[in-house]
């Protein structure tokens, strides 16, 4: 058995969810492999050496692959894969547009979203917006799987920098899609998929002024910040805030949820968490059946009290 | 321009469905179905373009059995030009339905095709993509903004960093976001003209695809439960239980 894992070189860094990827390959067993790609790679290159397990990386460096277009990284996978029993690369926005044009190349499925791994062809997932958990087998030859990544430790273990390096190319150029620029939320804040603590905004705060009461506490706690659909909808927070059956998905130690009624499509992405609070003003808002500590009450008269027993400490 | 849409009857969004009592499947016995949320989105999308006079048709396209005419009739009275249905019983998996749309892809060689990003029954995210591949088609997935300009598409996508813009060559796929636009509402004038549209109905047999499903359900059950949640009176109290019984803080 061998495992290429298409890492997420967004930004020219490794994302920080790789460590999860190999987690779970490392469940699978058996040979891993990295596919990386970018611009200037270098540090890129250098850090996947340096990550233990890994006995290889494929690195595909070039201006075409500055931002990664699945029109341009799916030749190239897909002449790799018939050297592996599974392709495996991280349920996140870039793994999700990928995987699957290259499954269908292959003639391969996809399972989406994997969770645990039971068996080197048997996972289990997540459906019906969290509500079902479902084991299923996947019969296809080449395993593709996106993974669901705060189901896997992401715990990296460094090691001298032993994996080998391997550069490839393609002779098809990519003349369907092009790069056009991004719009990225630059914040100070930790990333929201691997934060210990996540604060998260609904509509409850009636505003984007009033949103700011979230990054305050948020700063207090050193977290990350959700929001729900609402939220996003409604201007407050952007949508890369998103927490939830069609966001992210957050495990954080500590989920607080603020003017957020619970939605199923909400706690599809929260409910993993290992603690979680709720403060809402309305006693039957659904979220007090997904939270651990339940606080019924005016979230603008609770959270400047809670912010300063916060400062306090 | 020539649009195709593809849309998947699924459970209402606002249910919480279960596991039957074998544990196999899940229980969809008296479950109101619905369009799925990222159809519709996608169905308004392409009527939009047609109604912007971009695009000349719309078609919408829907792969299951019998009742998903009900479905492709909610994408006319949407304003889709006329609906393709694509029966069969069988258990359609992603890598079928990507194969059957670029079956009709072939037949009938739209400009656009717009699918939903995923269905919210399988939670899958695959289809369009999958098309993509099959066809050799560029691909703009979770889109929220789509536009036009010398015979390319520009497409804003929802990505876990922000917001991306590319541009695609035409023929292209794109599946839709939550953002990308809020569905009208169907009016009883709509409903009824949509009545007269045409309707094809297509044999899966008659497409020669391979659509034997390669995933296996093996088992469902409800996520674990967690205990009933402890209610705090105010702040200082929250406080003391966060940092002296679950230590988070
Ligand atoms: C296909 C589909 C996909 C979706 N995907 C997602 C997703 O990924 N993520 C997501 O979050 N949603 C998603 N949704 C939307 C979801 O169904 C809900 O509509 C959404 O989560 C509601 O957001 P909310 O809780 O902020 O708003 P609301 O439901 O309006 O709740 C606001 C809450 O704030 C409380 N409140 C108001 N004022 C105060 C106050 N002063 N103090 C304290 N509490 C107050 C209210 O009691 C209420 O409970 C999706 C929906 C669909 C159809
Ligand atoms: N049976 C089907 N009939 C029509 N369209 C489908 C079907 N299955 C999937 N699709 C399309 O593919 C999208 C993504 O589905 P999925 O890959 O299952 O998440 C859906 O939003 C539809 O646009």
């Amino acid at each position: 058995m061998a495992t290429l894992i298409i890492a997420d070189c967004e930004n020219n860094q490794l994302a920080p969810t790789t460590g999860s990827v190999i987690s779970a390959a490392q469940e699978i067993g058996g040979d891993i492999d990295l596919f990386v790609s970018g611009h200037d790679t270098n540090d890129i290159v250098s850090n996947a050496q340096s990550i233990a397990g890994v006995r290889k990386v494929w690195v595909a460096e070039g201006e075409e692959y500055a931002h990664p277009l699945a029109e341009s990284l799916t030749p190239l996978v897909v002449n790799l894969a018939p050297q592996y029993t599974h392709i495996l690369a991280s349920a996140s926005t870039f793994g999700k547009n990928l995987l699957p044009r290259i499954a269908a190349v292959l003639d391969m499925a996809v399972v989406s979203d994997v969770c645990k791994i039971i068996a080197p062809h048997v996972y289990e997932r997540y459906c019906y917006a969290g509500n079902i958990l479902a084991t299923v087998k996947n019969h296809s030859a080449i395993q593709v799987l996106t993974i669901r990544t705060t189901a896997f430790s992401h715990a990296e273990k460094k090691a001298p920098s032993s994996a080998s390096t391997e550069s490839i190319s393609s002779d098809s150029i990519n003349e369907q899609s092009r790069f056009m620029g991004i719009e990225t939320h630059q914040s100070d804040r930790p990333d929201l998929t691997i934060a210990n603590t996540v604060i998260a905004g609904g509509r409850g705060l009636g505003s984007k002024e009033n949103f700011s009461i979230i990054e305050t506490l948020a700063h207090k706690l050193n977290a990350a910040i959700g929001a729900s659909r609402a939220a996003v909808d409604a201007g407050y927070a952007p949508n890369d805030w998103q927490v939830g059956q069609t966001g992210k998905v957050v495990a954080p130690k500590l989920y607080i949820a603020i003017g957020i009624s619970g939605a199923i499509q909400h706690t599809a992405g929260m409910k993993d968490s290992q603690v979680i609070v709720a403060i809402n003003k309305d006693a039957d808002a659904p979220i007090f059946q997904a939270a651990d500590y339940g606080l019924v009450a005016d979230l603008f008269k609770v959270l400047p009290q809670f912010i300063e027993l916060l400062a306090a400490r | 321009m020539k649009i195709m849409t593809a849309i998947k009857r699924v459970p209402d969004y606002n249910l919480r469905v279960r596991p039957l009592p074998d544990q196999l499947q899940v229980d969809l016995r008296n479950v109101k179905m619905s369009i799925n949320p990222f159809c519709e989105i996608a169905v308004e999308e392409a009527v939009r373009i047609k109604e912007r006079g971009i695009a000349s048709e719309v078609i919408a396209v829907s792969i299951g059995e019998d009742a998903c005419k009900e479905q492709i009739r909610v994408a006319l009275a949407i304003g889709a030009d006329r609906g393709i249905f694509v029966k069969t019983n069988a258990e359609i998996q992603p890598l079928a339905s990507a194969k059957i749309l670029y079956a009709l892809y072939r037949q009938e060689q739209p400009d656009l095709v717009i699918l939903g990003k995923q269905s919210i029954d399988g939670d899958n995210n695959q289809t369009g993509q999958m098309l993509a591949g099959l066809a050799g088609l560029p691909q703009g997935t979770f889109a929220s903004a789509v536009t036009f300009a010398e015979g390319a598409v520009t497409v804003t996508r929802e990505v876990d960093v922000g917001l991306e813009t590319i541009k695609l060559t035409l023929p292209a796929v794109i599946t839709a976001d939550l953002r990308l636009n809020t569905p009208r509402y169907l009016t009883l004038p709509n409903i009824m003209r949509a009545r007269k549209k045409e309707m094809t109905t297509i044999a899966l047999d008659s497409l020669n695809v391979d659509v034997t499903p390669k995933i296996e359900l093996l088992g469902v059950a409800s996520p674990t439960q967690r205990q009933p949640c402890t209610f705090v009176n105010d702040a200082v109290e929250l406080v003391d239980k966060l940092t002296n019984e679950a230590r988070v803080l």
